[in-house]
C-alpha cells in the first residue's frame, strides 16, 4: 500500500466540501479537555542513515530466532520457510491486495483464499474452512461463541485446563463482558484433559480441548466427543501446531464439530508471537454460524469457474450489528502464505516433515532423560514435551541463551505454579542432533 | 418488486407489522412470512429454523429468513411452543418465495393465551400500515 500525504491543496479542498475554514475549526466538535495543546515531545529529525544506524541498534536489543537454537514451542514454533514463499508472498499483487468484496477484480486473491480453505478442511477433515482469524486463540474463543449461540440456554463454555494459557485468557476476555463464563477443567496426573469433571457441569454450551494440548500431549478426542455427546453440546478442539496433522488422525475424523487452530507452522515467522493465523474450521450443519470469511466457487455467465465472497449476509458490512461475529478483518497474506506453503511441501512432504518432528522430538526427550531430567509423563506426543530439570537448571537456562545462543525449553510455573523446575521442550525439524547432543551436555 | 396493490394478503390470515402471517386452525396456530416480506427479500436460500418444544413469547425471535440479499429474524406473532416445524424448508427454502401462506408455511405453535390473535392485524389494518 502506497503513502500518500495530503497536500496543502488536497485539504484545502477537502475543507471546502465541509465547508469549514481551517483543521482547528474541522475538528471544533471534539471537546477542548480532550486536544493536546503542546507540540509533541518529538527529538530533532535524524538523517536515513542515522535513522537506520538507530533502529539497527533498536533491534539488536532483541533476540531473534535466527543464529539461535530454539527448543521452544509453546505456541509459535521454529519451522523452516521454504525460499519460494517469502519470494511469493512479497509479491505487490498479494502483499497490498485489500479485501476483495469487488470480485470482478480480485480473482487472484479469491482463488487463492478458496485453495487455502480447502486445503485446511483437507488437513483437517472438517467440511468447511473460514478465511481466516487472527490466531488460534481469537478463532477458539469464536468458537466458544458460536456454541453458545446454539445453546441459548447454556451460559458457560468449559475449557481444558491445557489449552494454551493465553487462549484461556482470550477465551475469558470474550466471555465475561458478554455475561458467559468459562469453566476451566483440570488435568489428570497423566497429563491429559480430567473429561470426569465434565460429566458433573451443568449449563454448559461446549467442551474445548487443545489436540496436542499444551503439555505436547495427544488427547483422547474420541472420549472428549463421547462426553461432548453424552452432554449434547459442541464438542471444539484447538491446536498450535498445524504440523501434527501430517502425522496425527484429524480432528474431523473424531466427530469434532468446530476447530480452531494456529497455522502460524505453516510457512509464516515468529515475528515476536504475531501475527499468526487463525483457522476456524466447522460442519456443514454450522456453515451458516461461523464467522469470517468465506470464498465459494460459481459459474460465471460465460460458464467458467469463478471466485467470490459467500455467505456474507453474516458478516458485519451486511448485517450490522446482528453480525455472527465482528472479526471482519482477515489474514489474507498469512493465509495465503499457509495455501502457498502447502502447497510447496505436498501431501507427501508434510508427513515427511512431521514424521522428522517427532522423531527429532522422541530423539531430544531421550538424551534429556540420559541427562539427568525427569521425564514428567508418559504420554504420545507430537514435537513437545515435559521435563523436570535440576535445580540449577534455571541459571543454566539463562547461561545457555547467552552463551550457547540456544532456548532450552519453556519455564512451566509462571503457568501452572504447581510445576516448579518443569520445563516444556520442543524439537522441530530444524535442529539438529549435534544441538541436541550440547544441550544434554549442558544439561548433565 | 411488487406494486402495494398487487400484493398477495388473504382475508383469512392475521398479520404482524413485521411482515409474518398467522392462521388460528383448530387450537393450533401456523406461522410464516407474508407476500411482501418474500418479495422484498428476493430468493430465499436458507430459513433457519427453532426446535419443536421450543417456546416463545410473542415478538421473541424464532428463526431467520436468508436471502441472497439480507438475514432477516423472524419474530412470534403471538406466545406459545412450537408444535411443528416446516422440514421441507431446509431443502427447498425457495417454498417461501413461490408459496409463502401454504408450502412456505414456516412453523405450527401451541398458543399459550388464545386472545393474542385477536391483537394482530387484519388485512385491512396492515394494508392500512403499509401505505403508511
Amino acid at each position: 500500500m502506497r503513502y500518500l500525504p495530503h497536500t496543502q491543496e488536497d485539504i484545502k479542498e477537502m475543507l471546502a466540501v465541509t465547508g469549514r475554514t481551517s483543521l482547528e475549526d474541522l475538528f471544533d466538535t471534539i471537546p477542548d479537555a480532550l486536544k493536546t495543546k503542546t507540540d509533541l515531545n518529538l527529538p530533532d529529525p535524524l538523517t536515513e542513515w542515522d535513522l537506520n544506524d538507530h533502529m539497527e541498534k533498536l533491534a539488536s536489543d532483541n533476540i531473534a530466532c535466527k543464529g539461535y537454537t530454539c527448543f521452544i514451542g509453546a505456541g509459535s514454533y521454529d519451522h523452516h520457510i521454504p525460499a519460494i514463499i517469502p519470494y511469493l508472498v512479497s509479491r505487490s499483487e498479494f502483499a497490498t491486495a485489500y479485501t476483495p468484496y469487488q470480485p470482478e477484480v480480485s480473482q487472484g486473491t479469491l482463488q487463492g483464499i478458496y485453495e487455502f480453505q480447502t486445503m485446511v478442511t483437507d488437513l483437517l477433515g472438517m467440511d468447511i474452512a473460514t478465511a481466516s482469524h487472527y490466531d488460534c486463540g481469537t478463532a477458539l474463543a469464536e468458537c466458544a461463541l458460536i456454541a453458545l449461540r446454539k445453546n441459548k440456554k447454556a451460559d458457560k463454555i468449559a475449557v481444558s485446563d491445557l489449552v494454551h494459557p493465553s487462549h484461556r485468557q482470550i477465551i475469558d476476555t470474550y466471555l465475561k463482558p458478554a455475561g458467559f463464563e468459562m469453566v476451566t477443567i483440570g488435568h489428570t496426573k497423566e497429563g491429559l484433559t480430567d473429561l470426569s469433571a465434565v460429566e458433573a457441569l451443568d449449563g454448559i454450551a461446549g467442551l474445548a480441548v487443545q489436540s496436542p494440548n499444551f503439555f505436547g500431549h495427544i488427547e483422547d478426542l474420541a472420549a472428549c466427543k463421547k462426553v461432548a455427546e453424552s452432554k449434547k453440546i459442541l464438542f471444539i478442539t484447538s491446536f498450535t501446531e498445524a504440523l501434527a496433522w501430517g502425522l496425527l488422525k484429524n480432528p474431523g475424523a473424531f466427530g469434532a464439530d468446530l476447530v480452531a487452530g494456529e497455522g502460524q507452522s505453516l510457512g509464516i515467522a515468529k515475528t515476536f508471537g504475531g501475527p499468526g493465523l487463525g483457522l476456524l474450521a466447522g460442519t456443514a450443519k454450522l456453515m451458516r454460524d461461523l464467522p469470517g470469511r468465506l470464498v465459494g466457487r460459481t459459474k460465471d455467465t460465460n460458464g467458467e469457474d469463478g471466485y467470490v465472497l459467500t455467505l456474507s449476509t453474516r458478516e458485519q458490512h451486511i448485517r450490522r450489528e446482528k453480525a455472527s461475529s465482528n472479526i471482519c478483518s482477515n489474514n489474507g497474506l498469512n493465509a495465503m502464505t499457509a495455501a502457498m506453503y502447502l502447497s510447496t511441501i505436498g501431501k507427501i512432504g508434510i508427513r515427511e516433515i512431521a514424521r522428522l518432528n517427532h522423531d527429532k522430538a522422541v530423539y531430544l526427550k531421550s538424551v534429556l532423560t540420559a541427562a539427568g531430567c525427569e521425564p514428567v509423563f508418559d504420554q504420545p506426543f507430537f514435537n513437545e514435551f515435559v521435563m523436570k530439570a535440576p535445580k540449577n537448571f534455571k541459571q543454566k537456562r539463562t547461561e545457555l541463551i547467552n552463551r550457547h545462543c540456544m532456548f532450552a525449553g519453556l519455564d512451566l510455573e509462571p503457568f501452572y505454579p504447581q510445576l516448579t523446575d518443569h520445563y516444556l521442550f520442543c524439537a522441530t525439524e530444524k535442529v539438529t542432533r549435534e544441538q541436541m547432543d550440547q544441550l544434554a551436555k549442558e544439561v548433565a | 418488486m411488487k406494486e402495494i396493490n398487487d400484493l398477495n394478503l388473504p382475508e383469512d390470515v392475521k398479520y404482524t407489522k413485521d411482515h409474518e402471517w398467522a392462521k388460528s386452525e383448530e387450537g393450533i396456530v401456523t406461522i410464516g412470512i407474508n407476500d411482501y416480506a418474500q418479495d422484498q427479500l428476493g430468493e430465499i436460500v436458507f430459513v433457519e429454523l427453532p426446535e419443536v418444544g421450543d417456546t416463545f413469547s410473542a415478538e421473541d425471535e424464532f428463526g431467520s429468513v436468508e436471502s441472497v440479499k439480507a438475514v432477516s429474524e423472524l419474530y412470534m406473532p403471538i406466545s406459545g411452543e412450537v408444535a411443528a416445524v416446516n422440514e421441507n424448508l431446509e431443502d427447498a427454502p425457495e417454498l417461501v418465495n413461490e408459496d409463502c401462506y401454504q408450502g412456505g408455511w414456516i412453523i405450527k405453535v401451541k398458543p399459550s393465551d388464545n386472545a393474542e390473535m385477536n391483537a394482530l392485524m387484519d388485512k385491512a389494518a396492515y394494508l392500512e400500515m403499509l401505505k403508511g
